[in-house]
């Protein structure tokens, strides 16, 4: 099996009175996407912040290329080449597309480097050419951020994740608030990125999407792993009840007769508890 | 993948003309987007207000002192401008003022400093002052209104103890006096403002150049040339008009210079747009890799540093150090100006500029008042009047954007 381009083990994070991860474990691979699922509140942008050093967990490790890493802050996670789309998207309002694609990495040139003068020309031709190959309609790049509908917004975040050519892409629900065609662009995309040998970690409640693009789909649930299916060997019943905690009663119901059956050695014929 | 972007259809085009500039200008305007427009119109109708009641209000003679006037406070607030872009607010930059002054005073007087070394000394403690603060608002969370608010009080509480029991200082003419008693002749003004026009002239047509080889929409040479018009005008009238009095007051040209510089800092460097994405979004600037509490933390040195500079104007203007430079309204005009003149207090949205046309109304109002002789009362009176229409003007043209 190819070598995991990121791994964590035992990841746990707590907020306060709430323990949003509980020795949680996950990993992605080089050219394959990986759906992480799970019920709201679940755990998975807790999990995503972790892993991008947005906000590091409490305890846990995380393995980039094999070697353990340590995510502070989010210039850790970049640094690495993990490029995050936030469910909150995470953009400046008030800035325009190119200023939002190039946050903290506007392009300098020549001597200007010595003053961080902004080389607009060439961060707008390449904002153009970004948004053009994922098909983004914005009417102008130099519309302020605030101005835009909420896809196109979404649309800016995941090109701003491209834009740095990462080997490890995390979409926090990226097609949340896009059209019909647009969710078919961020899936062919991310199915593109795959075949580029990129890992990719895709977060949905949509399982149409997910079972569509998905090669592995892992299932958070009260903070714990809940489930982990190979797309193709799965159905998405199955995927819905380790969401639910179906499976949980299921084990409750086979836990409960195992019981049944010690108390009454003489009982009939046991049904199946599976 | 290389089909360049085909314009999206509802994308209004500007044509290459006057009349649509002008088109496009006024639905700008009726969308909200203002800019500078209302304070440029309220500065019209102070002008001719004034002028109407009491002759003397245009004549080269007050405008030289308006300029004088407006100098020290219009420095302190190119730093209120930059606050207010983080979303915050800076309560201790007249009493920083005042501290500056004080130190000044002291050192030219009592230990007979030469005058650029004390300059830099009083620039060094605004600066420190400013780092001093930032540690607890950057660095601990502590909200920046209740640092500067007790920064106003004890930095005036410094100043006190600086002074001493001389209570005042007098500053000798020459030296730091001369900061805002020289003026400059036409010959050093028109090379100026020749050197500045060839050098904006040739930054435009540069850019032009570039963005039309990438294939990029430009700006046209008409649009060139109606803003290098508007600025010619703009200087030579000042050079015209106040060349008829002593000439261009030094002390104008270092607060415009300041002006210009960080509106160029803040409009076209990283570190500008760094403030900027901070004080629209600044969690977004953090998980961009920003150093979130470094920008931070530069802002208030650099208020720190602009207050330190304007209270050395001050004291310049008044020949004098005293217990009360720095107070009164120091402060709050700097704030009410750069609001005013349109930054937003919610953060993240304003031009430098806002801080040069902010000052010239306030001042132009409290000196309209002087000249008519009216009660300082009335003068109060009328300039929250101002201030509480210029944020009213500038929350009902945010409602225009948002609808
Ligand atoms: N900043 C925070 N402070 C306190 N509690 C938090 C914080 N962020 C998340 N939580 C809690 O942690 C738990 C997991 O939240 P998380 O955002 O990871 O869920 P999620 O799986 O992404 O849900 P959704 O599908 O709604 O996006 C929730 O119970 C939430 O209330
Ligand atoms: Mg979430």
């Amino acid at each position: 099996m190819v070598a995991a381009t990121l791994e964590a083990v035992g990841i746990s994070k707590r907020y306060e009175a709430v323990r949003a991860l509980d020795d949680a474990h996950f990993a992605a691979y080089p050219g394959s996407v990986v759906a992480l699922v799970g019920d709201n509140g679940a755990g998975k942008s807790t999990l995503v912040k972790a892993i991008s050093g947005a906000a590091p967990a409490g305890e846990g490790v995380i393995l980039f290329e094999g070697q353990p890493v340590s995510m502070r802050q989010p210039a850790d996670a970049t640094s690495l080449g993990i490029a995050t789309v936030f469910q909150d998207l995470a953009l400046c309002d008030n800035l325009d597309v190119v200023a939002n694609l190039y946050l903290g990495r506007a392009r300098t040139r020549g001597i200007g480097r010595l003053i961080g003068w902004r080389d607009e020309t060439a961060m707008e031709i390449h904002a153009n050419e970004l948004l053009t190959s994922l098909a983004v309609s914005i009417p102008s790049v130099r519309t302020p951020v605030g101005s835009l509908s909420g896809g196109q917004r979404q649309s800016v975040a995941i090109a701003r994740a491209l834009l740095a050519s990462p080997k490890l892409v995390i979409l926090d629900e990226p097609t949340a608030a896009l059209g019909v065609s647009q969710t078919r662009q961020v899936l062919d995309l991310v199915t593109r990125l795959k075949d580029n040998g990129l890992a990719v970690v895709l977060i949905s409640h949509n399982l149409g999407d997910v079972f569509s693009v998905a090669d592995r789909i892992e299932v958070l649930r009260l903070g714990k792993n809940n489930g982990s299916f190979i797309t193709k060997e799965t159905t998405p019943a199955d995927v819905v009840a380790a969401i639910t905690g179906a499976t949980d009663d299921k084990i409750a119901q086979y836990l409960a007769s195992a019981e049944r059956k010690h108390n009454a050695p003489a009982g009939g014929p046991e049904r199946n508890p599976q | 993948m290389t089909t360049s972007p085909s314009p999206d259809p509802r994308l209004i085009a500007t044509g290459n003309n006057v009349r649509s500039y002008a088109q496009s200008w006024g639905r700008r305007v009726r969308h909200g987007q203002l800019g500078v427009l209302p304070v440029v119109l309220g500065l019209i109708v102070i002008a001719v207000v004034f002028q109407t009641a009491n002759p003397n209000f245009l004549t080269p003679l007050n405008l030289t002192n308006l300029t004088l006037q407006v100098a020290a406070t219009g420095t302190i607030s190119v730093g209120i401008f930059l606050v207010l872009l983080l979303g915050e607010v800076d309560l201790s930059v007249g009493s920083i003022s005042g501290v500056c002054a004080a130190v000044l005073g002291v050192l030219v007087v009592n230990q007979g400093f030469g005058t650029a070394a004390a300059i830099l000394t009083a620039v060094a403690v605004g600066i420190a002052i400013g780092l001093f603060q930032s540690l607890f608002i950057a660095r601990l969370g502590v909200p920046a209104f209740v640092v500067t608010l007790a920064g106003l009080i004890a930095w005036q509480g410094l100043q006190l103890y600086i002074l001493g029991g001389q209570g005042t200082i007098n500053l000798p003419t020459g030296g730091i006096t001369e900061l805002t008693s020289t003026f400059l002749s036409p010959a050093v003004w028109w090379s100026l403002v020749a050197a500045i026009i060839v050098i904006n002239l040739a930054v435009q047509l540069n850019e032009r150049r570039q963005r039309r080889n990438a294939g990029l929409p430009a700006r046209s040479l008409v649009q060139i040339a109606l803003r290098q018009t508007l600025l010619i005008s703009i200087l030579a009238a000042a050079g015209i008009v106040l060349s008829q009095d002593r000439g261009v007051p030094l002390a104008l040209v270092i607060f415009t210079g300041f002006v210009v510089i960080v509106g160029i800092v803040m409009t076209r460097t990283r570190y500008g747009q760094s403030v900027y994405a901070v004080g629209g979004n600044s969690e977004a600037a953090r998980r961009a890799g920003m150093k979130v509490q470094l920008i931070r933390t530069s802002v208030f040195v650099i208020a720190g540093m602009f207050a330190a500079i304007g209270g050395i104007l001050a004291a310049s203007r008044l020949f004098a150090v005293s217990q009360s430079s720095g107070s009164g309204d120091v402060l709050l005009n700097a704030i009410a100006a750069v609001v005013i003149g349109g930054t937003s207090l919610f953060g993240g949205r304003g031009t430098a500029y806002s801080a040069l046309l902010g000052t010239l109304v306030i001042g132009s109002i409290s000196n309209g008042m002087d000249l008519l002789g009216l009660n300082s009362s009335i003068k109060l009176m009328i300039t929250g009047g101002v201030l509480l229409a210029a944020v009213t003007l500038d929350t009902l043209a945010r409602r225009g954007r948002q609808a």
